[in-house]
């Protein structure tokens, strides 16, 4: 278990700045996922880490290392940073059998036989693939390749673990098992793990703590839950959730904030324009009128199985509602409606940060 | 543990230790940077250097320039030479008859030899047309003889009685001597160079055709048009690209081809380019012919940029996409046997008719002679006889001939060798290196031996080696300025294969490896090399089959201590034994084509890909 510490890290191709003076730390053990849009610096920085890309600035330490300075001129080769990485691609080196695959680089380090042989036999029975040893890459499901890219992992031994998107090119049931999986080799090799994926549901399911990046710069740093309840700022609002969370944009009047056909208590101290969210499933629906809720019209709906995300207008404004269980409505059907309050957030159209809940 | 605030950020100064040992250690990082840089510099030296120093020479005055100036200072700025061959009344026989010369074979091989190739491409690709198998393999076989089998099997049927020696087969069974311009001259030489070329042409054209997916065209089907339109609308403008560069790439082994035009032409004293550049060279002219071989490399960088300005937008909306699509084959209906024969009696003129005659040529004890009575294996075993050939003994007892052949092989094993060497280094620089400044050039001078025609990159090379540079003695004479500019001729081919190569490779098998903690020189021939074997096996077949029946590019560096077989062949037929020259051409291309089925049998059908690509 190492810890690893970013900080001023910067990073620009041309002029394009794919990192902007990121700092970071990961504790010792932890999973940390770095989650954001394609394009926004997360693979860089992975990348930075295992010491295939070299920042234009910074200081990298590994445990209590440093491996990259350039300040101090220190530049350590990923060849000597002992760290390891799954690639998206799993990076199988298609002219070698499964067990050369996992084997090249220990023999590299001049293991004895016995021992090669030992760690490669470990590593096939904890991904269940004790029997394709023999085979080749191209013989193999996109599932069991990523199931030998890993087992290469383990049999090295690395304090640190760095995954670059393991999951995007796996289809989704295969994805959600896999999941699984990498979440118990992380618990298994005890391993500071850095993962890095544009999948929110992803983040969400297996990170001790998430970092949103967009154009490379961190927008929050917490855990899955802060991220998901009280986003920072109305980027990662609207980056996390699915359905997307529904926002709201007015003036305060009154104690109030008025936003086209609804009207919306705010805490206190707020003033000006203003912008509110709520999750969809924060929302509680009466198919039969209630007194005081919001009547709206049903626009679409689409139920995904356990779910049921139904769209609808109040008046001129529209609002995702996100139910449990299949229903089926009609269009154009009257529905009501009523906020969670404890649930809503609001941000400062102007900065876009958060300003605190109501 | 070390905290951040004993790190701070920011760059130490410019010169400081500690940045020149980061710098040192960044550049250790990256192989590619350092192999980029030493290949870069070697290419600089063997192509750039040389093409300066004939326009410097061409543009001084030299020692030899003594005798028509005696009071010129050597190496002083001078005109002289443009003059001459520009301006003087010499000038006519010297540029302008030759340009003419050299065009018009040029026009008119390119227009026949391309014509004949896309129609075959067309039959091979797109029709029924039977035997496709045993076709496609046979039409590679020009490829694999030396452009100038042709030219000898012409004058064994065509010979006539004009610089004396044997008759040809036509005046022996027949008594009648063909005239002039059937023996020697314009009409033979562009006859038996577009029945050579029309194979380069043939593997460009069928390359870029079976990438046409049938769908673009089953779609312009849909849309209402019909067979004709199809073709002129659809098919035509996406083979416009493969069209052009078979036409540019023929034109320039045309302008630099050398064998062809001295056996056929210079008995009647038809000049091109480079009989004329070799003429000036024996002559002791080198001044004329620099000026020459710098005009043919300016006619090809015209002739390729012309060609890329008309068809470069074009070629960005060439759908290859790589993957496997069906090919709808249109039925030749009731033409199906007549095409099929009319192949077959095209290969038995191209191929086996011209080693057949070579064959029964190297048989025949008196030249001219060809009843059954006069056939002998004397040129083949013969121990040598004094009223025979000159003494000269048969090919299996000759040493100069067992001499030259060992330098062939020799010859074509190295170039291969380094070769694809320098092309995987090549590639891999070229393709790791993308985004920098360095890969862009690096690519550029890679293929930059492209523009220059063959005689002319020898002519240049005899202006550069002829004298020792710096620590590098004289090369002139040696067999390793051979392996030198075959290598450098090859290198456009082999290093567009090893870039073809190394873009396969995706960049995280290499640096997966890195992570792993494995270093460079193991990744290199643990991952990179077995990934790229069958790309670089089929560029250094190429590159083998290539140094094995090349003449004109190395025609002016040899010497009786490093002659080859492609050379012998040359001298036996300047001093009419023919006998000895069909026996000797024979051995040469039976030893091409076993190699390269050897080899294609090793590597597992490897190879032919990559001669496709060429």
């Amino acid at each position: 278990m190492e810890q690893i510490r970013l900080s001023g890290i910067k990073k620009s191709y041309g002029g394009a700045v794919a990192i902007e003076n990121l700092d970071l730390t990961v504790h010792s053990g932890e999973f940390l996922t770095i989650l954001g849009p394609s394009g926004c610096g997360k693979t860089t920085t992975l990348r930075a880490i295992a010491g295939l890309e070299e920042p234009d600035d910074g200081v990298i330490q590994l445990g209590d290392t440093t491996v990259f300075s350039r300040h101090d001129g220190v530049i350590i080769p990923p060849e000597k940073r002992g760290l390891g990485l799954i690639f998206q691609s799993y990076a199988l080196w298609p002219h070698m059998s499964v067990a050369k695959n996992i084997t090249l680089a220990l023999k590299e380090q001049k293991l004895s036989a016995s021992e090669v042989e030992n760690r490669l036999t470990t590593a096939l029975e904890m991904v269940q693939m004790g029997d394709l040893r023999n085979r080749y890459p191209s013989e193999l499901s996109g599932g069991q390749q990523q199931r030998v890219a890993v087992a290469r992992l383990i049999a090295l031994r690395p304090a640190i673990l760095l995954m670059d998107e393991p999951l995007s090119n796996l289809d989704a049931k295969l994805r959600t098992e896999m999941r699984a999986g990498l979440k118990r080799l992380h618990r298994d090799l005890d391993a500071t793990t850095v993962y890095v994926t544009h999948d929110q549901i992803e983040a969400l399911t297996l990170s001790d703590r998430i970092i949103v990046m967009n154009e490379g710069r961190i927008m929050q740093e917490g855990t899955p839950y802060d991220i998901y309840h009280h986003p920072a700022n109305l980027f990662v609002a609207e980056f996390i959730g699915d359905p997307r969370i529904n926002l709201f944009s007015g003036v305060v009047k009154a104690g109030r904030l008025e936003c086209g056909d609804l009207t919306l208590p705010v805490r206190g101290g707020l003033s000006g324009k203003l912008t509110a969210s709520v999750r969809p499933e924060s929302i509680n629906v009466s198919f039969d009128t209630k007194p005081h809720w919001l009547e709206v019209k049903v626009e679409n709906v689409q139920p995904t199985g356990a779910d049921t995300i139904i769209q609808v207008h109040a008046g001129e404004t529209p609002i995702t509602l996100l139910q449990s269980g299949f229903i089926t409505l009609d269009v154009g059907a009257p529905l009501w409606v009523n906020f969670d309050l404890t649930t809503l957030n609001f941000y400062d159209p102007e900065t876009t940060n958060n300003l605190g809940q109501a | 543990m070390a905290s951040i605030s004993q790190q701070p950020a920011g760059k130490p100064a410019l010169l400081s230790g500690r940045n020149l040992g980061y710098q040192f250690y960044r550049l250790k990082n990256r192989p590619e940077v350092v192999i980029g840089a030493l290949c870069l510099a070697f290419l600089g030296f063997v192509v750039l250097v040389p093409l300066f120093q004939i326009v410097r020479d061409a543009l001084t005055y030299q020692s030899y320039d003594l005798a028509y100036v005696p009071d010129a200072e050597v190496g002083a700025f001078t005109l002289f030479h443009l003059d001459r061959v520009f301006l003087q009344p010499i000038s006519k026989a010297l540029f302008i008859k030759p340009l003419l010369n050299s065009l018009s074979m040029g026009v008119a091989v390119t227009a026949i030899a391309v014509t004949v190739g896309s129609g075959l491409a067309w039959l091979m690709v797109r029709t029924n047309i039977k035997f496709k198998g045993v076709f496609s393999a046979m039409l590679m076989f020009p490829y694999m003889m030396p452009s100038w089998v042709m030219a000898l099997a012409w004058l064994i049927l065509f010979k006539n009685d004009r610089i004396g020696g044997a008759d040809g087969l036509l005046t022996s069974m027949f008594g009648v001597q063909p005239p002039n311009w059937v023996s020697y001259g314009f009409f033979p030489i562009v006859i038996t160079l577009s029945l050579h070329y029309y194979a380069y042409a043939y593997l460009l054209i069928s390359g870029a055709l079976a990438t046409v997916d049938n769908e673009l065209e089953e779609a312009a089907a849909t849309c209402g048009m019909g067979k004709w339109q199809r073709a002129w609308r659809i098919t035509m403008p996406l083979l416009v690209p493969a069209l052009g560069s078979a036409i540019v790439l023929t034109f320039i082994r045309i302008l630099g081809t050398f064998g062809t035009p001295a056996l056929l032409g210079l008995p009647v004293r038809f000049f091109t380019f480079s009989t004329q550049i070799y003429a000036s060279i024996n002559a002791r002219n080198q001044g004329d012919a620099y000026v020459l071989a710098l005009v043919l490399i300016v006619m090809a960088i015209t002739f390729i940029w012309i060609n890329s300005r008309i068809i470069g937008v074009r070629k960005s909306y060439v759908t290859m996409t790589g993957k496997g699509f069906r090919k709808r084959e249109s039925d030749l209906g009731i033409w199906q046997w007549p095409a099929t024969i009319g192949v077959i009696l095209f290969l038995i003129m191209t191929v086996a008719l011209p080693l057949l005659l070579l064959l029964w040529e190297s048989l025949t004890l008196t030249s001219g002679n060809y009843s059954f009575s006069n056939l002998t294996t004397y040129f083949w075993v013969g121990e040598g006889n004094v009223n025979l050939a000159y003494g000269e003994p048969g090919v299996l007892h000759n040493k100069g001939i067992l001499g030259a052949l060992g330098n062939s092989i020799k010859l074509g094993f190295s170039a291969a060798l380094f070769n694809g060497m320098l092309g995987l280094l090549v590639g891999y620089a070229v393709v790791r290196g993308r985004g920098l400044r360095m890969s862009k050039w690096l690519e550029g001078v890679a293929f930059a031996p492209y523009i220059f025609p063959s005689i002319a990159l020898g002519a240049i090379y005899i202006g550069m080696f002829s004298t020792s540079i710096g620590p590098l003695p004289a090369l002139y004479g040696t067999f390793a300025i051979l392996v030198l500019i075959t290598v450098i001729k090859n290198l456009p081919f082999t290093s567009r294969t090893g870039i073809a190569a190394m873009l396969q490779i995706d960049k995280s098998l290499e640096e997966t490896a890195r992570v792993q903690g494995i270093g460079w020189f193991r990744r290199m021939f643990r991952i990179i090399i077995p990934l790229s074997m069958s790309g670089l096996v089929a560029g250094m077949l190429l590159t083998f089959i290539t140094a094995m029946r090349e003449l004109s590019l190395i025609i002016l560096l040899l010497s009786p201590g490093n002659m080859v077989l492609t050379g012998v062949i040359f001298g036996y037929q300047e001093q009419d034994m023919a006998q000895h020259s069909g026996a000797v051409t024979l051995m040469l291309v039976l030893i091409i084509i076993v190699v390269s089925v050897l080899v294609r049998v090793l590597s597992g059908r490897a190879g032919v890909q990559g001669l496709n690509n060429n």
